[in-house]
C-alpha cells in the first residue's frame, strides 16, 4: 500500500513537471529563469518550498531527536534570513534583470568587471551544491527504503528518483520547480502538522505534556550545552543568515523575479511560514519515547511514522517526503547546470553561442545529476553536518557582495580574490584534517569552543580582502564599473 | 525614517543572536513550550511583525508610489 502511494505522488510529480512546459518556448533564460516573469505568488511558493526539503523533513526531526536545543537554530535562522532579504535582495534583482545576468557567477563577474572571478564563484557554488544535491537524494532513499517496509532498496530508489529528475528537469526546467512546488508544501506541510500534533499525542498525551515529561527524563535536553552552546549556536545562526541568501539557487529566484516587491512582502509573510519547523521539531522529540536508540538520527521521524501509523498513511508521509527532495533537486541541478554551462563551458571557443550554451546546460544535467546520485551512495555524512558545511563555503560570497554593493570603491577585484581564496582555503584545511577552529588556535578562550569555523573563514576573508584592496588602489580602483 | 527602519529590523538579530546568551533555561514554560524554545517562537513570531512595520513605514510600499519609482538608495 505504501509502495503504490509512494509511485503514484512520484508518477503524478514528474507528470506536472513535464505539463509545465505546455506551450512555451525553451531557451536559457526561460529553462533557468522562467523568462523572469514569476509573479509574487510563483517566488513566493520558490522561496517558501526553499525551506521545507528532505534537510528540514528528516534533517531537522533527527536533530532533535538526537541532540535537542541545537535543533532550534533551524526555527531560529529562517526568520532572520527574510528579514535580510528585505534590503539585500531587491536591489541584487534589479540589478541582475538591468544587466541580463543569468547565474549568479554572472553577478560577480559583471560587479567587479572580471570574467575570471565569475569562474572562481562559480566553482565555489558548485561545490557547495553537490553536496547539498546528494543529500536530497540519500533522504530519497532513505524515505523510499523505511517506508515500503525494505520492499524498494535505498540505492533503487535513488537511481529511479535521479531517472525522474532528470527527465522532467531536461524538459521543463525551472517551471517545472515551481509546480511541483505547490504540491510539495502542501502536502508536507498537512503531513507535518498531522504528525507533530498526533504523535505527541499518542507517546504522551499531549505536545504540552510531551515537553514537562522529556525535561524531567531528559534534563539536559531543551538547554544548549558545550560543544553545541550558545556561542555555537549563535555563530551557526549567523553563518546560516548570512549564507541563506549567497546559495547559487536563491540568484535564481531572485533573479526570476518580476518584481521586486515580492522579496519585501516575504520578509513579513515567511517567517510567519517558517513556525510549520515547529511540528517537525515535535515531531523529532516525541521520536525519543516512540523509537528509541536509532543508529541513525535522520531516521527519526520515518522510523515514528512505521511504528504508529497505518500503511497508506505511512504512503502519504513517504510520498511527502520524496517530493521534499525532488522539488529542491530539481532546483539545484538546474542552477548547477547553468553555472557549469554559463560561466565554464561558454568560456571554451568551441562552446561559444547563445544555442550551444543552452543545449549543454541541458545535457549537463545528466552528468551532474549522476555525481550526485553517486555521492548518495556512495559517501554518507550525517545531513544536517552536510549542509552545515556548504553553508560556510557559500558564506564566503557575503562580503564581496556587499561591499560590491555599497562600497564599490573600497573594494578591488585582488582584494575579493584574496579574501575568498582565505576563507576557503582555511574552510577546507578544517575539513580535510577534521578539526575545528578553536583546536588550531588554542590560544582563544575556552568559550568559545563550538564556534562555527565559517565565522572564522569569514573572519578572515574580510581581513584579507581589505588588506589586499587596500594594497591594490590604482588601477583595480573600479572607477569604471557604474553604481547599480 | 531610514534609522528607524533599520533599527526596527535589526532587532529581530539582537533578539535571537544576542538573547540567545540569556535565555538558555528551561523554565518557566510558557505555551507549554521549554522556555528556550518559546524565546525563539516568540521572536520568529514578532520578526513578522517587525518586519510588517518596517514594510509599513517604507514610502517604496505606498501605493500610490508610481510604478518604477521604487529605486532604493544604492
Amino acid at each position: 500500500m505504501a509502495l503504490a502511494l509512494i509511485a503514484l505522488i512520484f508518477v503524478l510529480a514528474v507528470a506536472l513537471g513535464l505539463l509545465s512546459r505546455y506551450g512555451r518556448k525553451m531557451d536559457l533564460e526561460q529553462w533557468a529563469l522562467g523568462r523572469r516573469g514569476f509573479g509574487a505568488v510563483f517566488v513566493f511558493l520558490l522561496m517558501a518550498g526553499e525551506i521545507y526539503t528532505v534537510f528540514t523533513f528528516l534533517g531537522a526531526s533527527g536533530y532533535a531527536y538526537g541532540l535537542g536545543a541545537p535543533a532550534f537554530y533551524i526555527l531560529a535562522y529562517g526568520a532572520l534570513a527574510y528579514a535580510l532579504g528585505y534590503w539585500l535582495l531587491p536591489p541584487i534583482s534589479r540589478y541582475a534583470k538591468q544587466h541580463g545576468l543569468i547565474t549568479q557567477a554572472d553577478f560577480f563577474a559583471h560587479r567587479f568587471a572580471n570574467r575570471e572571478l565569475g569562474i572562481a564563484v562559480g566553482l565555489i557554488g558548485v561545490v557547495a551544491m553537490l553536496p547539498y544535491l546528494a543529500l536530497q537524494l540519500e533522504g530519497l532513499g532513505l524515505i523510499v527504503e523505511v517506508a515500503t517496509g525494505r520492499a524498494v532498496g535505498a540505492h533503487l530508489a535513488i537511481v529511479i528518483g535521479t531517472a525522474g529528475l532528470v527527465v522532467y528537469v531536461v524538459a521543463s526546467g525551472i517551471r517545472a520547480s515551481a509546480w511541483t512546488s505547490v504540491v510539495k508544501d502542501i502536502l508536507i506541510l498537512a503531513v507535518a502538522v498531522f504528525l507533530g500534533v498526533y504523535l505527541p499525542m499518542h507517546a504522551f498525551g499531549g505536545i504540552g505534556p510531551m515537553f514537562q515529561r522529556l525535561a524531567v527524563t531528559h534534563p539536559q535536553l531543551f538547554t544548549l550545552h558545550t560543544p553545541q552552546g550558545t556561542v555555537w549556536f549563535m555563530s551557526t545562526v549567523l553563518v546560516s543568515v548570512l549564507g541563506f541568501w549567497m546559495w547559487p539557487h536563491a540568484f535564481a529566484y531572485i533573479a526570476a523575479a518580476r518584481d521586486e516587491d515580492v522579496f519585501r512582502k516575504n520578509a513579513v509573510v515567511l517567517p510567519l511560514y517558517q513556525l510549520f519547523m515547529l511540528f517537525i521539531l515535535f515531531v523529532g522529540f516525541a521520536a525519543i519515547e516512540i523509537v528509541p536508540g536509532l543508529k541513525n538520527s535522520d531516521l527519526a521521524l520515518l522510523a515514528a511514522a512505521v511504528a504508529t501509523l497505518p500503511g497508506w498513511v505511512t504512503g502519504l508521509v513517504g510520498g511527502a517526503g520524496i517530493l521534499a527532495a525532488l522539488v529542491p533537486g530539481s532546483l539545484l541541478l538546474i542552477v548547477t547546470a547553468t553555472l557549469l554551462a554559463k560561466n565554464g563551458l561558454a568560456l571554451v571557443p568551441a562552446f561559444a553561442g547563445e544555442r550551444r550554451i543552452e543545449f549543454a546546460a541541458r545535457f549537463l544535467v545528466v552528468p551532474i545529476a549522476i555525481a550526485a546520485a553517486a555521492f548518495a551512495i556512495f559517501g554518507s555524512t550525517g545531513i544536517v553536518a552536510l549542509l552545515l558545511l556548504g553553508y560556510s563555503y557559500v558564506v564566503q560570497l557575503f562580503p564581496a557582495l556587499v561591499l560590491g554593493f555599497v562600497a564599490r570603491r573600497l573594494v578591488t577585484t585582488p582584494g575579493v580574490f584574496a579574501g575568498l581564496a582565505c576563507g576557503v582555503a582555511l574552510l577546507t584545511l578544517l575539513t580535510l584534517t577534521h578539526r575545528h577552529i578553536v583546536q588550531l588556535l588554542p590560544l582563544l578562550p575556552h568559550d568559545l569552543v563550538g564556534l562555527n569555523d565559517g565565522i572564522a573563514a569569514l573572519v578572515m576573508n574580510v581581513v584579507a580582502l581589505m588588506l589586499v584592496s587596500a594594497a591594490t588602489g590604482g588601477r583595480w580602483r573600479a572607477a569604471d564599473v557604474e553604481t547599480a | 525614517m531610514t534609522i528607524l527602519r533599520v533599527l526596527l529590523g535589526l532587532l529581530p538579530f539582537l533578539g535571537i543572536l544576542a538573547g540567545v546568551f540569556f535565555v538558555n533555561r528551561v523554565t518557566p514554560f510558557v505555551l507549554g513550550m521549554p522556555f528556550l524554545l518559546f524565546w525563539i517562537v516568540a521572536w520568529t513570531v514578532l520578526t513578522a511583525v517587525l518586519m510588517l512595520l518596517v514594510y509599513k513605514l517604507d514610502p517604496r510600499n505606498r501605493r500610490d508610489a508610481a510604478p518604477g519609482s521604487s529605486q532604493g538608495k544604492y
